[in-house]
C-alpha cells in the first residue's frame, strides 16, 4: 500500500482508471503516511474524514463514468486558501478559529475536478517569511537532513505544502507566491513548483498579503503533475478583476516538445558575490543540459536586479499594511479580552494577534505610506519596479526564457538567519525580480549539493507563456533525472 | 534616514498596534536597519519613469450594476466574536452626556 504514496499524479490517475486501486485506498495510504510523519508539522488542520468522504464520492463518480481531470487525487491545501466549513488561519493567531462560509475560487476549481483535500498546510504567518518559522502553529520541518541530523527549514512561505509533497504524504499541493514562496520551498525540498503569470489564477478567497504580487500556484514531484494541477486551478474569475480573461492553455501538450532552437537567456546579474560553488556548478550544468537538447544560450543583462529586493520590501509591506487593516476583532478571528473602549480593542487585538514579523512589516508599510514619505519610498519603489519589469521586456527581445538558480542556498538549519530580518530577506534574491514583473517562473530539482541537500533551477518565462516554462522545465527534469529521496523516508523504509 | 523612538511610537499608533516598551525598543533598530538597506534605491535614476502598479496591463472590468449577492447575514455574522440580532457588537463608541 505504501507504494501508492510514491506514485506521480499522472500515474495515480492511470491506476484509478485501470481499477488497480480506489480513490479511497489512495487517500487512506496518504493519511497513514501523514500520521507517521506528524513530526514534520505539515498540516495545521487535518481533514482526513472529509478526505475519505471526498474519495468515496470520487470512486462513485469514476464508476459512473463522470470522473474529473484530477478525480481522487489527494492534495495538501495551503492554509491561505479559504475552504468552506474548514478552519482557515493563514497560520496567524488573529485568524484562529475562523471558518470561512465560502470557498476560494482556486479550491473550488480543484474540487470541481475531483480533488481530495488531506489538510490545510502550514505556512509562514500571512505568507510573510522564507523559512516557515513565523507560523503561529509551530515550525514546519523539511524531510531532508544532512549527517548532522538537525531539523532544517522547508523554506517559506509555503513550507507545509512543499514538505508534505517531498515527504510523500500528499501527491501535490497548492501554494501561493508573492516573492518566491513557491519556488524557494520547492528548491529546498527537492520538488517542482510553479508560480504562473500574475492573473492566471483567481485571488478570490485567498487571504491577501500583497495584492499586486500574490499569485496562486502549485507543487508536485514532477513537471507533468504541476501542469495537471495548474490546469485545474487556473482560469478567469469575475470575482477577481485582476484575473485574466484569456483561455487556459493545455499545459500538458507543451511537455512533449523539445527545446531545440529555443533561446535560453542567462542573466549575468544573477552571478552574485559569495554564491555557493555547488549552486554555480548546478547552473552551469543546467546550461549544458539545455545546450545538449539543442537550445541556444544567450547572455542577457537585467541591470536593475540588485534593486529588486529593496523595492519588494517597500511595496509588499505597504500593500500588506493596507490589507491587514481588516483584522480588527469585529467581524472574524481574535478579539482581545481586555479593553476599555473600541480603539483599545482594535489595538490590543492586533497587538496580541499578530506575530513579530507581521508587526514589523505592518510598521514598515505604514511608515512608507505615511504623509511625507509616500513619494520618497512608495512611489520611488513603484518607479524602480517599472525599470525591473522593463529589464525583462528587453531581455525577452533576445531570448525565450531565462535560466537561473532558484535560491542562494540549500535548506538551512531552523534558527539560522533569524538574527537580522534583512539576512532572511536575502533568501528571495533570485525569486523576487520575476514576482515584481508578474512573470511565470518554475523551480525544478537539479541535483544535490555537497551536503546531500536538493538544489533547484529556476526557469522564468514571458508573461502568459507558462507553456515554454513547462517545456524547458521538463527538459531539465529529464536530463537531471532527480530520483534522490529525503533521508527521513529512506530511514523509514530501512 | 534614521527614525527616532518617537516616530516608531507614532507609526505603531497609525498602524493600530498595541506594542510594549520592550517590543518598541526591539523593533525600532530593526526598522532602521531595513530602511537603511532600502536607501540604495536612491542610486537609481527614476526621472520621468511612470510608477508601475498593475503589472499585467489588464484593463479593470466593469460588470452590470445588478444585485448578485445578499440575504446571507447569517453567513456574514458566523465568525463574529460577538453578534446580536443581525449586528456585529463592538464596545460603546459614543458616550452619553451625563
Amino acid at each position: 500500500m505504501s507504494d501508492l504514496t510514491h506514485l506521480t499524479i499522472a500515474g495515480a490517475l492511470k491506476g484509478l482508471e485501470n481499477k488497480d486501486f480506489t480513490a479511497k485506498e489512495l487517500t487512506q495510504a496518504h493519511i497513514t503516511a501523514s500520521e507517521a510523519a506528524k513530526d514534520l508539522n505539515c498540516y495545521v488542520t487535518e481533514t482526513y474524514d472529509l478526505a475519505l468522504a471526498q474519495a468515496a464520492n470520487s470512486d462513485e463518480r469514476r464508476a459512473a463514468g463522470n470522473a474529473g481531470a484530477l478525480d481522487g487525487i489527494p492534495l495538501a491545501i495551503k492554509d491561505l486558501f479559504c475552504t468552506k466549513g474548514v478552519q482557515t488561519t493563514a497560520c496567524s493567531h488573529i485568524l484562529e478559529g475562523f471558518v470561512p462560509q465560502y470557498e476560494s475560487t482556486v479550491t473550488a476549481n480543484l474540487f470541481a475536478d475531483g480533488v481530495v483535500m488531506l489538510g490545510k498546510a502550514n505556512l509562514d504567518e500571512f505568507a510573510m517569511g522564507s523559512s516557515n518559522t513565523t507560523s503561529y502553529f509551530g515550525n514546519c520541518i523539511n524531510p531532508w537532513k544532512t549527517s548532522d541530523g538537525a531539523d532544517r527549514t522547508p523554506g517559506g512561505s509555503s513550507g507545509g505544502s512543499a514538505s508534505a509533497v517531498a515527504a510523500r504524504i500528499a501527491m501535490g499541493a497548492t501554494g501561493t507566491d508573492t516573492g518566491g514562496s513557491i519556488r524557494q520551498p520547492a528548491s529546498f525540498c527537492g520538488i517542482s513548483g510553479i508560480k504562473p503569470t500574475y492573473g492566471r489564477c483567481s485571488r478570490w478567497g485567498t487571504v491577501a498579503f500583497a495584492s499586486s504580487l500574490d499569485q496562486a500556484g502549485c507543487f508536485a514531484r514532477t513537471v507533468e503533475d504541476n501542469a495537471l494541477i495548474l490546469r485545474s486551478m487556473a482560469g478567469h474569475d469575475p470575482k477577481d478583476s485582476t484575473s485574466a480573461d484569456r483561455p487556459v492553455p493545455d499545459f500538458l501538450s507543451a511537455l512533449s516538445g523539445d527545446v531545440k532552437g529555443l533561446k535560453i537567456g542567462i542573466p549575468k546579474e544573477y552571478r552574485v558575490d559569495g554564491m555557493p560553488k555547488d549552486i554555480e556548478a548546478l547552473w552551469e550544468q543546467g546550461i549544458e543540459w539545455l545546450k545538449d537538447g539543442g537550445a541556444e544560450i544567450v547572455d542577457v543583462s537585467l541591470p536593475h536586479t540588485k534593486y529588486a529586493l529593496p523595492t519588494y520590501y517597500i511595496i509588499a509591506p505597504a500593500e500588506a499594511s493596507s490589507n491587514l487593516a481588516r483584522y480588527d476583532g469585529v467581524r472574524y478571528g481574535l478579539r482581545a479580552a481586555e479593553h476599555e473602549n473600541l480603539n483599545e480593542m482594535y489595538k490590543k487585538t492586533r497587538g496580541e494577534g499578530f506575530g513579530d514579523e507581521i508587526k514589523r512589516r505592518i510598521m514598515i508599510g505604514t511608515y512608507v505610506l505615511s504623509a511625507g514619505y509616500y513619494d520618497a519610498y512608495y512611489i520611488k519603489a513603484q518607479k524602480v519596479r517599472r525599470l525591473i519589469s522593463d529589464d525583462f521586456t528587453k531581455a525577452y527581445e533576445q531570448c525565450d526564457v531565462l535560466l537561473a538558480p532558484t535560491a542562494p542556498s540549500s535548506a538551512f538549519v531552523i534558527g539560522e538567519n533569524e538574527d537580522d530580518p534583512v539576512k532572511m530577506y536575502l533568501n528571495d534574491v533570485f525569486t523576487v525580480p520575476a514576482s515584481m514583473a508578474g512573470l511565470p517562473a518554475m523551480s525544478v530539482p537539479g541535483g544535490l549539493d555537497s551536503q546531500g541537500l536538493p538544489l533547484g533551477l529556476q526557469i522564468i518565462g514571458r508573461a502568459w507563456d507558462e507553456e515554454t516554462v513547462f517545456k524547458v522545465a521538463r527538459s531539465i527534469e529529464r536530463a537531471a533525472n532527480f530520483t534522490a529521496l529525503p533521508q527521513t523516508l529512506i530511514k523509514k523504509a530501512a | 534616514m534614521s527614525i527616532d523612538k518617537e516616530t516608531v511610537v507614532k507609526v505603531a499608533r497609525l498602524a493600530c498596534l498595541d506594542m510594549s516598551e520592550d517590543e518598541l525598543a526591539r523593533v525600532g533598530p530593526q526598522i532602521n536597519g531595513i530602511l537603511k538597506w532600502m536607501e540604495q534605491l536612491n542610486e537609481v535614476d527614476t526621472e520621468g519613469v511612470e510608477p508601475l502598479a498593475n503589472v499585467v496591463n489588464i484593463d479593470l472590468k466593469l460588470r452590470a450594476d445588478e444585485v448578485t449577492d445578499g440575504d446571507c447575514s447569517k453567513a456574514v455574522l458566523a465568525n463574529a466574536p460577538e453578534e446580536t440580532q443581525g449586528f456585529f457588537v463592538v464596545p460603546k463608541v459614543v458616550e452619553q452626556e451625563g
